[in-house]
């Protein structure tokens, strides 16, 4: 019988305070559900204050230029290699000018015109002006936004905040429903349940399972690896997002904008191997300006995701700067106008170097920057009339080239308010934002990050709600009548106590440990393996050298110390357990990258470098299978109700020179046995939001 | 991702500790090599890798709060060297300029309660944003149309009060905010102006004005003016408290002949 039941009422947890979690909590409470919000950090220092470019929505403007909600998604779809479902796309597309008005009647300082209205600028992977922006921090504005309404309800008591309390685990009942989840105070130490009728994942990105990145120290992926260890799927975790011009830091790396390119920055390395002279001392001559040589018709604006690889590949031949995974980035022979145009992100890189990058080249590298992939979501697709903004006929070209005009019968959406929405494979666990796999597909298009975010929480976030009604409502009619434990909306004591208890064994397993291996030192190998297997080129070679590596790390973190024996705010125990979930995550990363043998996106095969629709025009679906204490992958194809697969060419303009074929043989034979051409993108596809 | 550079030059960090609330705090000092582009969060990752005292004894590695280390989340307040900032853009280099001994003093914001070592508790500035209500009233998340207008000039005037991270540094450098009394300092002086400046925002400025006339409000402000100084983000927060200083005058006036 059951013995603990959550109070008749509803109520809803939400993990992760940024841009999804806040905009779902505000949501579910407005909907008349409590909500528990959990953050590792007070919820107004999330990672989504590091955005800064801006948010993208059709808009009065663009419309009349002939701009469209169906072209925001078309070139989600395309920017994203059609790895992306529809519907979701499409529905997030449509949402996107109510957000912005909601942000803007929320307070938040958008920039504006002479005339008051609000200023658009115009953003990478689109003709037209359809991103909203607020100074250079967008992101932070809108966090802000949201954080002050959050704080309004939970000053009228409809949400709770638990503000440096970590995730461990979700709670389930014996039919595999998530009722609640365990979470731990940062400070105090002390584990204990908390029990919700539906649990929101907002829980970001990554990035810390590269070592470094642009990302905040919290985005570890651990959230998302803990919900994947206890039953939920992985989706397309292969999918991830490298900057090509970052500045490397010794804690992390920052971004640095491409418009330093733009404006006639060079890129180049010391011609001579091993030559350690400080850059103003190697004359002209004996500079490689290798982007220029390789590409003389582009130089160094050639694509993001080509210049990302270039950089990498000079790298790897130890052609760095010092031999290490460093380029130079000159604007010093630019003239002082120009520099004074710079100015705000040579500002960024002074503050943050110490050096003056109008006097001294700059040291850049790319760095990881977004995850596209994360917990595998489901949603319930809604078929509709086309209303009066969608076209009923539109032209298209398809994978042959082939020009086809199709004609609308209807469009589909997402039902509005449905539980389903993006809902995890375990009922009632859901994820958003940037752990959310659905939105970007193989790739992100800049300013479309805080869309997505916000869209999660504000339109999902009902269905949310709703699902934690229907589920109090059961809860209510089995408490009164005939409940066995076999009650699908009940949890046991026993089942509550034992997920608390498995949390408190492996916390206490983690502290006895007698082990001789740092934490830190394992964190930094996995980080550079992860960073040359599994980023910019993957090569089944370099993929199958790491997935022996991450058998030594995990090997190796079975006898690992943590060296704060406290008891009270224990970081270093913190980390130590997040560090076995991100072993565990990049193994899923290393899978799936091995299993999809073909390029696209963000995903770049050297021995595989075209896109092979059939049979990889699928989701990546990775399952955590103990037996193996590795993932398993099932492929699920996407169906495509509105736009049909073609080429990723951006417009396409001379081929590239193909790399020499990798010395290794794959394992296995391309699928596919057209010549891999690449093309270049020139719309910048690859666009982080900066 | 850089190179390793020769270990030859090295600095001391002389790190105050607190191993939990009200316990009495101690230091330990540490010999950390110098890196290039080095920031005070690398030191204290060096340290934490490398718990190890110049007395060579090892001890528990040191705890801290940080986040963006891009100074915009607020996180990583403290007090280096004497000056309160923030330690993600603290560069090593810049704080061994013309320091003879070599030596980095980092120690926690005094104005708060340390939770352990470097991590203090700064609930107070949250709770002091409910106290003015730092929200604009909107009547819910459904689509309502756009928000009001605003001329470029008001959009940079909040904006420049919008940036405000919640770091706690200019209440570490004012004279009247002590962790006995309950001023609300410039932080929330600053949010409850930029507020009061928004369309809708202003529907609550009484209540946030009535809050502001009390005791902890803006006559306890004895106009050192450090907020400003301190300030990382640069926002103008004397200019903003004269504001609130004359919008408070207004409305005690409006009250005295409203009879309320």
């Amino acid at each position: 019988m059951p013995t603990e039941t959550p109070s008749s009422d509803s109520r809803v947890i939400v993990v992760g305070g940024g841009l999804a979690g806040l905009a779902a909590s505000v949501r579910a409470a407005e909907a008349g559900v409590p909500v528990d919000l959990f953050s590792l950090v007070p919820v107004k220092r999330s990672h989504s204050v590091c955005a800064q470019g801006g948010i993208n929505a059709c808009n009065t403007v663009a419309r009349q230029q002939g701009y469209s909600e169906w072209q925001h998604m078309d070139e989600t779809l395309y920017g994203g290699d059609f790895l992306n479902h529809q519907p979701p796309v499409y529905e997030m597309a449509h949402w996107a000018p109510k957000i912005i008005n909601l942000l803007d009647r929320m307070g938040v300082p958008f920039n504006r015109t002479n005339e008051g209205q609000r200023d658009l600028r115009l953003f990478g992977g689109s003709l037209f002006k359809r991103t909203h922006f607020a100074g250079a921090s967008t992101g932070q504005q809108l966090l802000y936004g949201l954080d002050e309404q959050t704080r309004r309800f939970e000053a009228e008591g409809k949400i709770r905040k638990f503000e440096f309390w970590e995730f461990l685990r979700p709670i389930l009942n014996s039919h595999g429903v998530c009722k609640g989840i365990v979470a731990q105070d940062m400070r105090t130490m002390e584990v204990r349940p908390f029990l919700g009728d539906a649990v929101v994942l907002a829980t970001g990105g990554n990035g810390l399972v590269y070592g470094k990145s642009t990302m905040s120290v919290i985005c570890t992926g651990a959230a998302a690896a803990r919900a994947y260890r206890f039953g939920a799927a992985l989706g397309n975790p292969e999918m991830i997002q490298v900057h090509p011009t970052a500045i490397p830091g010794e804690d992390k790396c920052r971004l640095m904008s491409e418009s330093a390119r733009g404006e006639g920055g060079r890129v180049w390395v010391p011609r001579e191997k091993g030559d350690t002279r400080h850059p103003t001392e190697i004359p002209e001559a004996e500079r490689l300006y290798f982007l220029e040589e390789k590409y003389p018709d582009y130089g160094n604006l050639v694509p993001r995701d080509i210049a990302t690889r270039e950089i990498f590949w000079v790298c790897e031949k130890g052609m760095g700067i010092n031999g290490g995974n460093m380029v130079y980035l000159d604007i010093t022979h630019l003239p002082q106008a120009t520099k004074d145009k710079l100015a705000a992100i040579l500002e960024i890189y002074e503050k943050f170097t110490g050096d003056d990058p109008r006097e001294v080249p700059m040291k850049i590298f790319p760095a990881v920057h977004y995850t596209m992939g994360g917990l595998y979501t489901q949603y319930t697709a809604e078929t509709r009339h086309v209303p009066e903004e969608d076209p009923y006929e539109w032209e298209y070209t398809d994978n042959n080239g082939e020009k086809e005009t199709r004609k609308l019968e209807t469009v589909t959406g997402m039902k509005h308010g449905d539980p389903m929405n993006m809902m995890t494979t375990i009922p009632g666990l859901y994820a958003f934002g940037e752990a959310n796999y659905a939105y970007h597909g193989a790739t992100r298009l800049g300013a479309n990050a805080l869309l997505s975010c916000i869209f999660d929480g504000l339109f999902c976030g009902y269905g949310v709600a709703n699902f934690a009604k229907q589920q109090a409502g059961e809860r209510a009619k089995d408490a009164k009548g005939e409940v066995s434990d076999e009650s699908a909306v009940m949890v046991t004591q026993q089942e509550i106590d034992s997920a608390v208890a498995a949390e408190n064994e492996l916390l206490e397993k983690l502290k006895a440990c007698e082990g001789d291996e740092n934490p830190y030192e394992i964190h930094r190998e996995l980080g550079e393996e992860m960073t040359l297997a599994a980023t910019v080129v993957k090569t089944e070679e370099r993929l199958l050298k790491a997935r022996k590596k991450l058998a030594e790390l995990k090997d190796r973190y079975s006898r690992v110390r943590v060296s704060d024996t406290g008891h009270y705010t224990n970081q270093n125990l913190a980390f130590t357990r997040a560090l076995g979930d991100m072993l565990l995550y990049a193994d899923a990363i290393i899978e799936s990258s091995i299993a999809r043998k073909e390029s696209r996106g963000s995903h770049y095969r050297d021995d595989y470098p075209t896109r092979i629709d059939d049979p990889f025009h699928a989701t990546s679906k990775c399952w955590f299978d103990a037996d193996t204490n590795s993932a398993r992958i099932e492929w699920e194809p996407i169906p495509l109700p509105l736009v049909p697969l073609r080429p990723r060419t951006y417009g396409a303009a001379a081929p590239v020179k193909k790399k020499p074929a990798p010395e290794a043989t794959p394992a296995e034979p391309a699928v596919e046995t057209a010549a891999p051409k690449r093309e270049f993108a020139t719309s910048p596809a690859e666009q982080p939001s900066a | 991702m850089i190179a390793p550079a020769p270990k030859t030059q090295t600095f001391l960090v002389r790190l105050k500790r607190q191993d939990g609330r009200d316990q009495a705090p101690y230091w330990q000092e540490f010999e950390v090599p110098k890196l290039d582009s080095q920031n005070i969060i690398s030191v204290l990752q060096y340290i934490a890798a490398n718990p190890i005292t110049t007395d060579g004894e090892t001890v528990e590695p040191p705890v801290w709060d940080s986040g963006c280390l891009e100074e915009v989340c607020g996180s990583c307040t403290m007090v280096i060297n004497g000056q309160v900032r923030q330690s993600c853009s603290a560069l090593v280099k810049d704080l061994l300029e013309d320091n003879d001994e070599a030596l980095i003093v980092i120690e926690p914001m005094t104005k708060f309660p340390v939770i352990r070592d470097l991590f203090v508790d700064r609930q107070r500035m949250f709770d002091n944003l409910i106290k003015v209500k730092a929200w604009v009233p909107i009547d819910g998340t459904h689509d309502l149309g756009p928000g009001p207008t605003e001329s470029p000039d008001k959009q940079q005037e909040r904006y420049a009060l919008s940036r405000c991270m919640t770091c706690g540094c200019c209440l570490e450098a004012c004279p009247q905010f002590t962790k006995e009394n309950d001023f609300v300092g410039a932080q929330a002086i600053g949010q409850a102006l930029y507020f009061n400046e928004h369309e809708t925002g202003k529907k609550l400025k009484g209540d946030r004005l009535d809050v502001l006339m009390g005791a902890d409000g803006i006559n306890s402000c004895g106009n050192a003016q450090n907020c400003a100084k301190v300030c990382p983000k640069e926002i103008p927060l004397t200019e903003a408290i004269a504001k609130i200083g004359r919008q408070v005058t207004l409305h005690s006036i409006k009250k005295f002949f409203m009879g309320k």
